[in-house]
C-alpha cells in the first residue's frame, strides 16, 4: 500500500469485557447499549436481524464485516434513523426504541456519517459551535435577546477553539466548511461531535475517502476518545486498523452477528474468514483488507 | 331570510362542512349555519331574477342555483318570493330550481327543474319557473346526479389528457410544471385565431393541436433541455415554469383582453335525451368520444410501439433506461411534444365544456390537473387517466352534496391528503417517493 | 406622452402601504424559503388568512384595531401550524403543490357564498379601519410633498406600517443572527447532520414557518388596510410575485425581500403609467391601453426566468449561501 508514517505506538488495549465465553450477543460486564431482537426488512430482503447485542462502556468496539452485512443499517436503526420492524434497545439504562433522532443524540449518544455532513454553508467555527447542546440562543423567543446568551456563547466559542486546536483546524476556523479537504471535513465532523459531551461516540467508517496522511491523525484522535472516557463504537473495513485500536470486534454478515471477540481471536475465526471470503482460505484478513501500515508488533 | 332545506340535505351539508373545518379550522366563525342571500353577486351587470309564486302566493325560502362559465352561485328567495343572481357576463348558463326546497306537493310543472337562461337584449333577464300541484317528478334528484356524473366524465376525460402530459413531463424530468396550464389555454387559442383566420372549424383543431404539439417542442428545445445540460437544479426549474406560466399567461391577457370568447358552436348545442330525463349535448357527446379516441390511441402507443415503451422506461427509471441504451434526451423531446398536443387538445375540449374561452381558463385548472396526476401516481401515464376520471366525476358529482362554489375545495383537499399518506398514488410505485 | 404623470405613479410606489405590506410578505417568505429552504407556493394564503383575519374581527366581533391584528396574527399562526404538521416532512416538490392547494383552498372557501355574512363572499369585506383611522395621531391636514402627498388617514397608515414593517425586519434580523439562526442555516443544508447534533428539527421547521406566517399575515392586513378585502386580491398570482420580488433581492438576506419588494412595485407602477400611456400614443400597434398593462405582468414572468437561471441569489445575496441552486 502507499507509503504512509506507521503509528507512533501500539496502544493501550483494554481487556476482561465479556462474560463468559466469547460468542455473538456474549453479555458485556458494563454494557452502555444493550439491543435485543432489532429487524428491519426491505421489501423482501432482511438488512438487520440481531438477537442480541452488547457494547461495552469505556472501550473501542469495531463492527466489521462485508458490505451489505448491515453494519449502516443497524447504525440508523440505533440512532434513531430509521424505524425497525421489530426490537428494543437501552442506552445506560433508557429505553431507546422510537425516540428520534435528536432525543438519542442529546442523550450522549452522537454519531457520524459515511457520507460526511460537514455543513458547507457554515464556517468551521459555527459548525463547532453548532454542535454543543443546551444553548439558551437556540431558543426562539430567547434568540433575540443576545445578552440571555451572549456569555454561553463566549464559553461554547472557548471550548470549541480548543478542540479545533487539538484537531489542528484551528486555522481555518473562519473558512466555509465547503474548502475543506474531504479528510479535513472528516475531522470536523469528529470535532463537531466532541462538543456535546458525549458517552457514546459512534462513527460510520471515519477512515473512508480519506488519504492515508490524515488516517494517523484520525486514529490517533479516536484512541483520544477512549482516553478521555468515552465509549467508541465505530464501523470500519480496514483489518489492520481494527485489530490496531479495537478492544472488541463484533462481526455482521447477511444481517446477522456472526461473531464477537477480541480482534486477534476474531480474524481468525472461520465463520468470519468465510463471510469475507467465501470459502476457507488461510489467509490473514489484514492482509486483504489493510490500507495503512502499522508498526510491527510482537505477537 | 329563510333557510328551509329539506331534513336529509341539511344533516349531510352538516358534515361535510365538519370536515371542511376541520381542515382549516376556523373553528367557531364559520360553523354557523350557512345563510345564504336573496340577492347574491351585486357588483356584477348582468343579472338574472325572479319570483317564486305559488298561485300568486309568494314562496320564500326556495333555493335556485345558477352555474356556467365557470362561474355558480346559490341564492334563496326571500320573504316576497324574490331573488336575484348577479353574473360575470351574459354567457350561457343554467338555473336549476331545487324543488326539495319547496313546499310539498308542489313542483315545477313545466321545463324542466333545470333550464337554459336565454338572454335578451339587455343585461337583466327575468326567468320565472311555472310552478304548481303536482307530482314532482321523484327521481329527478337522481337523474341530476346522473347530469352530474355525465359532466364528470365528460370533464374528467378532458382533465386526463391534460394530466397525462404533466405525469409523463414529472416523470421523465422530476419537474412538476407549473406552467401546463397555460399549454391547455393555448390549444383554445390557437384554435380561435384559426377559425377567425377563416379557417374551417374541422381543420382547425388538428391544426390548433399540431401547433400546440409544436409548442412543447419548443419548449423543450429553446427552455428545459439547455437547462438541463446545465445542471440546473430542479427548484430552479420549477420556479422557471412559474416565470413561463406568468409570461405565457399574460401575453394571452394582452391578445384576448379580460372576457370571454366562444369557439364557434360552442352555445346552442342540441341535446340528446339519453336516458329518463338525462340528456347530453352533441358537443358533450363528440367530446367525450374524441377524448376517448385520442386516450385510447395514446395508450397502444404508450404499449406497442418502441418510443412509447422507452417512455414508459424513461418515466420509471432514467438511469437504467440510459444504461440500457434508451436515447433519454430524444425520448424527453417526444414527451413534451405529446404533453403538448394533449394539453392543446384537452383546451380545445375545455373550451367547450365550460363553455367559453379565456386568457386564464387553463390556469384555473392547472391544479385539478396535478390533483389528477398527483391521485393516479405522478410519472405513470394510466395513473393520470385513473386520477383524472376520479378527480372529473368527484368535482362534478360533490356539488349535489355540498354548496356548489364549494365543489372544488373536494379535489383540492383529496390531492393533498394523497400527497401526505400515499404520496405515491394509485397506481404509483413507493420507491419513487423522498 | 405625460411623463409627469408617469414619474408621480412611479415615486409614489416608493412609499405606499401596498409596497409595505408585499414587502412584509416577502419577508415572511424569505423565513420560508430563503433561510429554511420550505418551498412555499402558498404564501397568498397567509397574506389572506391575515387580512380577512383583521377585517372579520373588526365587523363581526368588533374587536378594537389592536385586537384585530393580534387576531390576525394569531389566525396566521394557527394556519401556519395547521399547514405544517403534516407537511414539513414533506420533500421539496410536493411541499411546493400542497402549499399552492392550500393557498387556493383559503381563497375558494372566502370566495364561497355559504359564509356570505362573515366574509362578504365575492363583494369582499369594508369599512373595518374605522377603530385604527380614529386613534390617528396626525391632526387633519395634508402630508408630505411632490408625489408623496397623504391625507392625515393616508399618512397615519404609512407610518403605522413603516413602523410594523421596521420592526418586524429588526426581530428577524436578529433571530437570523442568532444561535437560532445557525440551527436554521445547518437545517436548510442538510436537516440529519442537524439531527445528529440533537436539535429537535421539525420544531425548528414549524417556528419557522409560524414566524414567517405571522409576518406575511400581517403583510395581508396591511395590504387590506387602506381599502377592502377581497379573494379575488389572494390568487396564485400574488403569491408568484412575492417570489419574484424575494428572488429579485437576495432570498437568503433580511434586507433583500425589502429591496426586492420595492424594485418590483416600482417597475409594476412605471410600467404600469408608462406602457398604457405608450398605447394610447400609439407606439404599440394595435394594442389597447388594457392590453398594453397586461405586458408588464408579461415582463414580471421573464423577469423572473432570468433571475433564478442567471442570479438566483438575488441583488444582495451570496451565492455560497444558497443551497437550491446545483453547483
Amino acid at each position: 500500500m502507499s507509503a504512509s508514517k506507521p503509528l507512533k505506538k501500539a496502544p493501550q488495549k483494554t481487556t476482561g469485557l465479556h462474560v463468559g465465553d466469547a460468542a455473538p450477543g456474549v453479555k458485556k460486564v458494563d454494557p452502555i447499549l444493550v439491543a435485543d431482537h432489532v429487524s428491519r426488512k426491505f421489501g423482501g430482503l432482511v438488512a438487520v436481524d440481531v438477537e442480541h447485542l452488547e457494547i461495552p462502556r469505556g472501550a473501542i468496539t469495531a463492527l466489521i464485516g462485508p458490505n451489505g452485512a448491515g453494519k449502516t443499517t443497524l447504525f440508523n436503526l440505533l440512532t434513531g434513523f430509521d424505524k425497525p420492524d421489530s426490537g428494543t434497545w437501552s442506552f445506560s439504562g433508557e429505553n431507546l426504541a422510537g425516540v428520534p433522532a435528536h432525543k438519542v443524540a442529546s442523550m450522549g449518544q452522537v454519531r457520524t456519517f459515511q457520507l460526511t455532513k460537514a455543513l458547507g454553508l457554515l464556517t468551521v467555527l459555527e459548525n463547532m459551535k453548532l454542535g454543543a447542546k443546551d444553548q439558551t440562543g437556540e431558543s426562539l423567543f430567547q434568540s433575540i435577546f443576545p445578552f440571555l446568551w451572549r456569555k454561553q456563547e463566549a464559553e461554547i466559542e472557548e471550548k470549541a477553539l480548543e478542540i479545533l486546536e487539538r484537531f489542528k483546524l484551528l486555522k481555518l476556523k473562519d473558512d466555509f466548511a465547503a474548502s475543506l479537504s474531504g479528510g479535513q471535513r472528516k475531522l470536523l465532523e469528529m470535532a463537531r461531535a466532541l462538543m456535546s459531551n458525549p458517552t457514546l461516540v459512534m462513527l460510520d467508517e471515519p477512515m473512508a475517502g480519506v488519504n492515508p496522511a490524515l488516517t494517523e491523525s484520525l486514529l490517533e484522535h479516536i484512541l483520544d476518545l477512549k482516553t478521555q472516557g468515552m465509549t467508541v463504537l465505530f464501523v470500519e473495513h480496514d483489518m489492520h486498523m481494527v485489530r490496531h485500536i479495537a478492544d472488541w470486534v463484533v462481526v455482521m454478515a447477511e444481517g446477522r452477528i456472526i461473531a464477537e471477540g477480541p480482534p486477534e481471536a476474531v480474524m481468525k475465526d472461520e465463520a468470519v474468514v468465510d463471510a469475507y471470503l467465501g470459502s476457507h482460505q488461510d489467509v490473514d484478513l489484514g492482509v486483504v483488507t489493510g490500507r495503512i501500515t502499522l508498526p510491527k508488533e510482537k505477537k | 331570510m329563510n333557510i328551509a332545506p329539506a331534513e336529509d340535505r341539511s344533516l349531510i351539508h352538516k358534515v361535510v362542512r365538519l370536515f371542511l373545518i376541520a381542515v382549516l379550522a376556523c373553528a367557531g366563525v364559520f360553523a354557523a349555519a350557512p345563510a345564504m342571500a336573496d340577492t347574491v353577486g351585486e357588483e356584477y351587470e348582468n343579472k338574472i331574477l325572479g319570483n317564486v309564486k305559488n298561485e300568486g302566493t309568494p314562496l320564500a325560502g326556495v333555493q335556485l342555483i345558477v352555474e356556467g362559465n365557470g362561474y355558480t352561485a346559490e341564492v334563496v328567495t326571500d320573504a316576497e318570493g324574490k331573488w336575484e343572481i348577479g353574473v360575470p357576463e351574459a354567457g350561457t348558463y343554467e338555473i336549476t330550481l331545487v324543488e326539495d326546497t319547496l313546499p310539498e306537493g308542489i313542483a315545477v310543472l313545466e321545463g324542466g327543474a333545470t333550464q337554459t337562461i336565454e338572454w335578451g337584449f339587455t343585461n337583466t333577464v327575468v326567468w320565472n319557473f311555472f310552478i304548481g300541484e303536482g307530482e314532482r317528478n321523484p327521481t329527478s334528484q337522481l337523474d341530476q346526479f346522473f347530469m352530474r356524473v355525465f359532466a364528470g366524465i365528460n370533464f374528467g376525460l378532458l382533465l386526463g389528457l391534460a394530466a397525462i402530459g404533466l405525469s409523463l413531463v414529472f416523470g421523465t424530468t422530476a419537474l412538476p410544471n407549473f406552467a401546463h396550464g397555460e399549454m391547455v389555454t393555448l390549444g383554445a387559442l390557437f384554435t380561435l385565431f384559426l377559425t377567425l383566420a377563416g379557417v374551417p372549424l374541422l381543420l382547425s383543431f388538428p391544426i390548433a393541436v399540431a401547433l400546440s404539439a409544436l409548442f412543447g417542442w419548443a419548449l423543450d428545445a429553446a427552455v428545459w433541455a439547455p437547462l438541463r445540460a446545465r445542471g440546473v437544479g430542479i427548484v430552479q426549474l420549477m420556479i422557471v415554469s412559474i416565470g413561463l406560466s406568468l409570461t405565457f399567461r399574460y401575453i394571452t391577457q394582452a391578445f384576448l383582453g379580460g372576457g370571454t370568447e366562444q369557439l364557434s358552436g360552442a352555445l346552442g348545442s342540441p341535446e340528446i335525451p339519453i336516458f329518463r330525463t338525462v340528456t347530453l349535448s352533441v358537443n358533450d357527446l363528440v367530446s367525450m368520444g374524441v377524448s376517448l379516441v385520442v386516450l385510447i390511441a395514446f395508450a397502444m402507443w404508450l404499449l406497442r410501439s418502441k418510443m412509447g415503451k422507452a417512455t414508459r422506461a424513461v418515466s420509471d427509471n432514467a438511469d437504467l433506461a440510459a444504461a440500457s441504451g434508451i436515447d433519454v434526451d430524444r425520448v424527453i423531446r417526444v414527451v413534451w411534444i405529446m404533453a403538448g398536443g394533449l394539453a392543446g387538445l384537452a383546451g380545445i375540449l375545455w373550451a367547450y365544456f365550460r363553455p367559453g374561452l379565456k386568457w386564464d381558463m387553463g390556469e384555473k385548472i392547472l391544479l385539478f390537473i396535478f390533483a389528477a396526476g398527483v391521485l393516479g401516481g405522478l410519472g405513470t401515464a394510466f395513473g393520470a387517466f385513473v386520477g383524472a376520471m376520479i378527480v372529473g366525476v368527484l368535482i362534478e358529482t360533490s356539488a349535489q352534496f355540498i354548496p356548489s362554489d364549494l365543489k372544488y375545495v373536494g379535489a383540492l383537499v383529496v390531492m393533498i391528503v394523497i400527497l401526505l399518506f400515499r404520496p405515491q398514488g394509485i397506481l404509483g410505485r413507493r420507491e419513487r417517493i423522498g | 406622452m405625460d411623463f409627469v404623470s408617469i414619474l408621480n405613479n412611479t415615486a409614489q410606489a416608493l412609499f405606499s402601504p401596498v409596497t409595505i405590506a408585499f414587502a412584509m410578505a416577502a419577508l415572511g417568505l424569505a423565513i420560508h424559503f430563503g433561510f429554511v429552504g420550505l418551498l412555499n407556493f402558498g404564501i397568498a394564503g397567509f397574506m389572506a388568512v391575515g387580512a380577512y383575519g383583521y377585517a372579520i374581527s373588526t365587523l363581526t366581533f368588533g374587536f378594537p384595531w389592536w385586537a384585530a391584528f393580534l387576531a390576525a396574527m394569531a389566525a396566521s399562526a394557527v394556519f401556519a401550524v395547521i399547514l405544517g404538521i403534516p407537511t414539513l416532512q414533506l420533500r421539496g416538490d410536493y411541499l411546493a403543490i400542497v402549499t399552492i392547494a392550500a393557498a387556493e383552498i383559503v381563497r375558494l372557501l372566502l370566495l364561497s357564498t355559504t359564509w356570505i355574512e362573515t366574509t362578504g363572499s365575492a363583494d369582499g369585506l369594508v369599512a373595518y379601519a374605522n377603530d385604527f383611522r380614529s386613534i390617528n395621531p396626525f391632526p387633519d391636514g395634508v402630508y408630505g410633498f411632490g408625489p408623496w402627498t397623504y391625507t392625515a388617514n393616508q399618512f397615519w397608515v404609512l407610518i403605522f406600517a413603516l413602523i410594523i414593517l421596521a420592526v418586524s425586519a429588526f426581530l428577524l434580523w436578529r433571530l437570523v443572527k442568532s444561535p437560532w439562526g445557525r440551527v436554521i442555516k445547518g437545517i436548510r443544508e442538510d436537516e440529519d447532520a442537524v439531527r445528529a447534533l440533537g436539535k429537535n428539527v421539525f420544531a425548528y421547521k414549524m417556528q419557522a414557518l409560524i414566524v414567517g406566517g405571522i409576518v406575511a399575515g400581517l403583510g395581508g392586513a396591511l395590504y387590506v388596510m387602506p381599502s377592502s378585502a377581497n379573494p379575488m386580491l389572494f390568487a396564485t398570482s400574488l403569491t408568484f410575485f412575492v417570489w419574484t420580488a424575494l428572488l429579485l433581492g437576495g432570498a437568503a438576506t433580511v434586507f433583500g425581500p425589502l429591496l426586492g419588494a420595492v424594485i418590483f412595485w416600482v417597475l409594476q407602477a412605471f410600467l404600469g403609467s408608462l406602457l398604457p400611456a405608450m398605447a394610447q400614443a400609439g407606439l404599440l400597434g394595435a394594442l389597447s391601453s388594457a392590453q398594453a398593462g397586461a405586458l408588464r405582468f408579461v415582463l414580471v414572468g421573464i423577469l423572473l426566468v432570468v433571475i433564478v437561471i442567471v442570479r438566483p441569489q438575488g441583488i444582495v445575496g451570496d451565492k455560497r449561501e444558497l443551497t437550491f441552486v446545483r453547483k
